[in-house]
């Protein structure tokens, strides 16, 4: 059996039943406080450089040229994943995959716990998926694996992450990707 | 669908576009007579609403009808008359998915045969209104004012708001679409009003103009792809994964549900800010006597208040105006020096007084008493209310019949 979340087997308690809501605009939610999206952001990159297995998922949002901003989110996220030395797994739509899913190449909002488990994902980043998705699949994932999850979201965030990064768009990914810049230089990567 | 742009500046219409705040807290006002579901009429025209689907039910038909009026005037896109209220809800829940901003009414028995929709509605994250004017729904059929209805509806997964009057219910109206409509709430909001009381009753209501409007719904925003063959990513589908029977599953549904709940919780900023508050407080905030209600409940409770002043019986009301979120903390601060706590309610079950108990265990000394209670289209005068009083006081009864 692969380990545990911090609330194990049962995504009950989610977080807002823990009085954790989402960040006001221009902040962000770190655990279970509310702080300056800088820091935030800092220790977002601190996770991913320093636990085993980053790994970033995109969703359908910047996997499909649906508009501009989209295209240009693409090639951010790609970005970012180079510098983070970070997989990129897609979850490219949101249907269960059955009978069964091949955890080595995508992840589903449905089973997301699975893609980690295989992959002994140690801190992911969720980029672009729609947020019910985003939000069934990270409280499995809280509740089903120690994974460090960072959420990197355009509207207003997703509190069973553990790092909440809300209203991301293009200026916010490159402040995000100059701060992973300046982490890795810090660490000596 | 109205065109999607961040600088809209009329809508199909040809109203202004203004914000949520402009058009509840800061556009003029003036005063017009009018019964609740001409209200619900007035609110609509000042919603940019892009479908409706409707059904005939007493009390709820009126409201139904004036909406297609506006359909008439260019108001509304899209308006018709589903096959029941299950074929409304669902008909309704299709125009949603499609990323319309949709509204409809019922009523009691409508309600019920419509039912399975309303937790597939909050499953598919839908931000539909749908305005409830509450009916009984006992048998033998009745036509007449109770609640119940409610009750059935508090785990449905939809936000649950409480109009006392017309005024209450064309603010609620447009700020329930504000709310719901919200990307990290984003499910429905039923906005009960009591049937008849309210839905047939003139009264003064302060409207603002009606060449504004809210911001068209930009189903863009949505945490669910809207449906659209084709343009990626709209071919997601909600899938079935009900029809497995394994742990995965299982556990999706759980964090699915949950997930929900959750939605419901993340409205409380939003409803504080565009309702004023999750509740209200009327009379002396030191009394020990305190009428916990909503609805028309809330209305005769206030009379009750200035009733027992004559008698020397200082009181307040404490009126609910979200059921689901429950306001649960601003509940827990308002009886803070309570003795006793008055749930007046328009139904048998007592659903209100449970919903009070339950969030009051542990917390307040006050004694909750359920009464009074009146159902099947009885009225609750307020002498009713201060004869309960009166009976636990043990003082002489003057007012009371």
């Amino acid at each position: 059996m692969a380990t545990l979340g911090p609330s194990g087997f049962s995504p009950y308690p989610v977080a807002v039943y823990e009085s954790l809501l989402n960040p006001p605009p221009g902040y962000a939610l770190m655990f279970n406080e509310i702080v300056e999206e800088n820091v935030a952001m800092r220790e977002a990159a601190r996770a991913m450089l320093t636990r085993q297995n980053p790994t970033i998922f995109p969703g359908p949002q910047v996997l499909y040229g649906w508009n501009e901003e989209a295209k240009e989110k693409a090639k951010l996220v790609k970005k970012m994943g180079e510098l983070l030395g970070a997989k990129i797994i897609p979850m490219y739509d949101y249907r269960p995959k059955y009978p069964k899913i091949n955890p080595a190449v995508e992840i589903n909002p449905n089973h997301p716990n699975l893609t980690i488990w295989h992959n002994r994902i140690k801190a992911c980043i969720f980029v672009g998926v729609h947020c019910h998705y985003a939000n069934v699949a990270l409280k499995i994932i809280r509740a089903e694996t120690d994974c460090f999850t960072i959420a990197m979201c355009g509207m207003a965030g997703h509190e069973d992450a553990m790092i909440t990064l809300r209203d991301q768009h293009i200026e916010e990914m490159e402040k995000f990707i100059r701060i992973v810049e300046e982490v890795k230089r810090e660490l000596g990567k | 669908m109205q065109t999607i742009s961040e600088n809209l500046t009329y809508n199909r219409a040809g109203q202004r576009v203004v914000s949520p705040d402009y058009l509840l807290f800061e556009a003029p006002r003036t005063k017009h007579f009018m019964t609740g579901s001409e209200a619900v009429k007035e609110a609509v025209k000042r919603a940019s609403v892009d479908a409706s689907v409707s059904y005939p039910i007493t009390p709820q038909s009126e409201a139904a009808h004036l909406i297609g009026e506006l359909w008439v005037e260019g108001y509304v896109g899209v308006y018709f008359r589903g096959e029941s209220e299950f074929g409304v809800m669902s008909e309704i829940a299709g125009c949603a998915m499609a990323g319309a901003r949709t509204i409809t009414t019922t009523s009691g028995p409508g309600t019920l045969r419509a039912f399975e929709n309303f937790p597939m509605w909050a499953g598919t994250r839908i931000p539909v209104q749908l305005v409830l004017m509450a009916r009984g729904v006992n048998s033998p059929l009745s036509i007449q004012p109770d609640n119940l209805e409610v009750s059935f509806l508090l785990d449905t997964g939809c936000m649950i708001w409480y109009a006392e009057n017309a005024q209450d219910l064309f603010d609620m109206i447009l700020a329930g679409f504000t709310v719901a409509e919200q990307p990290d709430v984003h499910v429905p909001v039923v906005t009960v009003v009591d049937g008849f009381f309210v839905s047939h009753t003139r009264e003064a209501i302060m409207l603002p103009p009606d060449d504004i409007a809210l911001p068209p719904y930009n189903p863009y925003k949505a945490p669910m792809p809207v449906i659209d063959a084709e343009v990626p990513p709209g071919r997601f589908l909600r899938d079935p994964f009900v029809m497995k029977s394994n742990y995965i599953s299982y556990a999706t549904h759980a964090s699915w549900q949950w997930e929900v709940r959750s939605a419901i919780e993340r409205s409380r900023p939003y409803a504080k800010h565009y309702l004023r508050g999750l509740v209200e407080e009327f009379g002396d905030p030191s009394a020990e006597l305190v009428f916990v209600a909503c609805g028309t409940a809330a209305a005769q409770a206030k009379e009750a208040v200035r009733l027992l002043e004559d008698e020397g019986i200082r009181a307040r009301v404490v009126k609910l105006k979200t059921i689901r979120p429950f306001p649960i903390e601003e509940l827990k601060q308002l009886v803070k020096g309570a003795k006793y706590i008055f749930v007046p309610e328009f139904n048998v079950v007592g659903w209100l007084e449970r919903e009070v108990r339950r969030y009051l265990y542990g917390v307040s000394e006050a004694e909750v008493i359920g009464a009074p209670r009146v159902a099947g289209g009885m009225t609750m005068p307020a002498e009713v209310i201060v004869k309960e009083v009166l009976k636990l006081t043990g003082k002489e009864v003057k007012h009371v019949l």
